[in-house]
């Protein structure tokens, strides 16, 4: 394979350019956005290489709306939801791995059933129990729902089932109770798996739109992706740059943690879709 | 019965129980209250309600606006399952080959799935508008006219074909990246060895290894084509005329905006079924083909 002209390498020669240009065009409508929202309106929609350059799209949008507001009921809403899937997952799955009891495989299979019926579809049931339980509009309806994660305890579930019996033992003949065994011996082993799943099911909640709109109904519980809607739907004399600037403002945390540890978002999605 | 297993025992349940109790509560009692509430009619003024077997099904089948969405997410779910799957095999095949800048292209292809699906529907609703949008000025530039891609009933359901392809198929992408990568090099030598071609190559030895992500990569796509409709509702509305409404979109409007909670529950029903048929049907047709390793 020294000289560079097999007809394998001819064909690559050829297949780079058209690579290229799907990426390009791939990027296309991202590109789009970013030119409207670091110019001025006049030019968002002229492709005019010396039109001056602004980020007065930015603190415009941000102050057209709540959306310091609707940060922080995002970070609210999906801390509570992740760490409430955590703890109530990591109780689980040591059961379902390590403990016999009576109607154990039936209940776990019982629960698999949320691996194909998400609680999201169900929303017009799901809005009824929230409101009876007196819950609407607050942001822990929001991630309730969610709280136990049938994903979660399973992939949990599998890794504990990967630790040496030997290290429980041991841990028990020290003295150590169930939960103390838990927290010293299992938790700390199964790191990779809570960062995949925590990451994974971080990305689904920031992003999760449908439950929010109809269980929140105020300023002071909408997450991001209701507010950004309400901002962004079509009226009359909507200003582009102004939505477009705020679109990328509320992505942005996301895109620019993904762009930071894209390695342990992309193993995480990997090791999640997998199982 | 020691005592120890007795407590193990207790202790099991006490664990079990928190995070059962919320999927239950939230997942499969819903399912179950929600296939009962289908055969019964909500009491309204003059009427008592009480068990109707399957009329609410039929209401259903006659009304127009639940025909078409369950037409339309049909449609959608038959055009973006495959565009998706195709269309992210061929971007990681061009990115797992050594090019200059596969780095970056990598990251234009999965940028879009870390959007949320309001980010992405409000881009495409700048790149949609009329004669100031790129869609518009692209085609006019190859010389089809004026369109109004979201406001014509013919246009409208592909517009939002195209939403969702754009945003997914850089995710299934690094499905299919890492399973191109676990392919054993020695395969390819052999291949070379034996003189085949790269297209019988591609045909007989790397397909059939991608066989597990291509089913795992299709089913999560038929999941998202009946389970995401956060583009619908922010880009159309279902419009226009139900051009552009899904099954879920139309649950929620019977849910939210009729406040027709027995129509709702119905359509609910439907959408389980589908959700539960493309999952059997498609282990049924690749559970035999598919090569496991």
């Amino acid at each position: 394979m020294r000289s560079g002209t097999t007809p394998a390498r001819q064909r690559h020669l050829a297949a780079t350019p058209a690579m290229w240009l799907f990426g390009l065009l791939w990027a296309l409508p991202l590109l789009y956005a970013v030119w409207a929202a670091v110019h001025p309106p006049l030019y968002a929609t002229e492709f005019e290489l010396r039109s001056p350059l602004t980020l007065s799209n930015f603190t415009q949008a941000w102050h057209a709306a709540p959306f310091a507001r609707y940060f922080l009921n995002t970070v609210l809403l999906v801390t509570f939801t992740v760490v409430g899937q955590c703890v109530l997952g990591t109780l689980a799955a040591f059961a379902f791995a390590r403990l016999d009891f009576f109607g154990r495989d039936a209940l776990f299979s019982a629960l698999l059933l949320q691996l194909m019926i998400s609680p999201s579809i169900l929303l017009v049931w799901n809005y009824r129990e929230i409101s009876w339980l007196g819950l609407a509009n607050t942001i822990p309806a929001m991630g309730i729902p969610y709280l136990g994660s049938a994903l979660g305890i399973f992939l949990l579930r599998q890794n504990f089932r990967t630790i040496p019996t030997e290290l429980d033992d041991a841990a028990r003949l020290e003295g150590c109770s169930l939960l103390g065994r838990l927290w010293k011996v299992y938790v700390p082993l199964s790191r990779s798996t809570y960062v995949a799943f925590a990451l994974t099911s971080i990305a689904y909640h920031w992003n999760d739109f449908l439950w929010p709109l109809v269980i929140s109904d105020s300023v002071s519980t909408r997450p991001l992706t209701v507010g950004l809607e309400i901002f962004a739907t079509p009226e009359q004399g909507v200003q582009w740059s102004l939505v477009t600037a705020a679109t990328l403002l509320s992505s942005a945390p996301l895109l620019g943690a993904f762009v930071i540890f894209q390695r342990q978002f992309v193993q995480s999605f990997l090791r999640v879709g997998i199982r | 019965m020691t005592r120890a297993g007795e407590e193990q025992r207790a202790a099991a349940w006490l664990l079990v129980l928190p995070a059962a109790l919320f999927i239950f509560a939230f997942t499969n009692v819903p399912l179950l209250a929600t296939l009962a509430s289908s055969l019964y009619a909500s009491p309204i003024a003059g009427h008592g309600g009480g068990f109707v077997g399957l009329d609410n099904y039929r209401d259903l089948l006659s009304d127009p606006g639940f025909r078409t969405s369950l037409l339309n997410n049909v449609i959608y779910a038959a055009v973006t399952v495959p565009a998706s799957v195709m269309l992210a095999l061929l971007m990681a095949l061009g990115v797992n080959a050594a090019i200059p800048g596969r780095a970056t292209l990598r990251l234009c292809f999965f940028l879009p799935t870390m959007l949320p699906m309001i980010a992405v529907g409000a881009i495409w609703l700048f790149f949609y508008i009329p004669q100031y949008g790129l869609v518009d000025r692209l085609t006019r530039f190859v010389g089809i006219g004026d369109i109004n891609w979201l406001g014509d009933t013919a246009t409208a359901l592909p517009a939002m074909m195209a939403v969702a392809i754009w945003k997914q198929a850089g995710f299934f992408m690094i499905f299919y990246l890492a399973a191109l990568q676990n392919i054993p090099p020695v395969l390819r030598e052999a291949g070379a060895l034996e003189g085949v071609s790269r297209f019988y190559f591609f045909r007989r030895v790397t397909l059939p290894l991608l066989g597990p992500t291509t089913l795992f990569v299709m089913v999560t796509a038929a999941i998202n084509a009946f389970c995401v409709v956060d583009h619908v509702v922010e880009m159309t509305q279902g419009g226009p005329n139900n051009a552009s409404s899904l099954l879920l979109y139309y649950v929620y409007q019977a849910g939210f905006r009729d406040w027709d909670l027995d129509t709702a529950a119905a359509a609910t029903v439907i959408l389980v079924l589908i959700l539960g048929a493309v999952a059997a049907a498609m282990f049924a047709v690749f559970g035999r083909r598919v090569h496991y390793r």
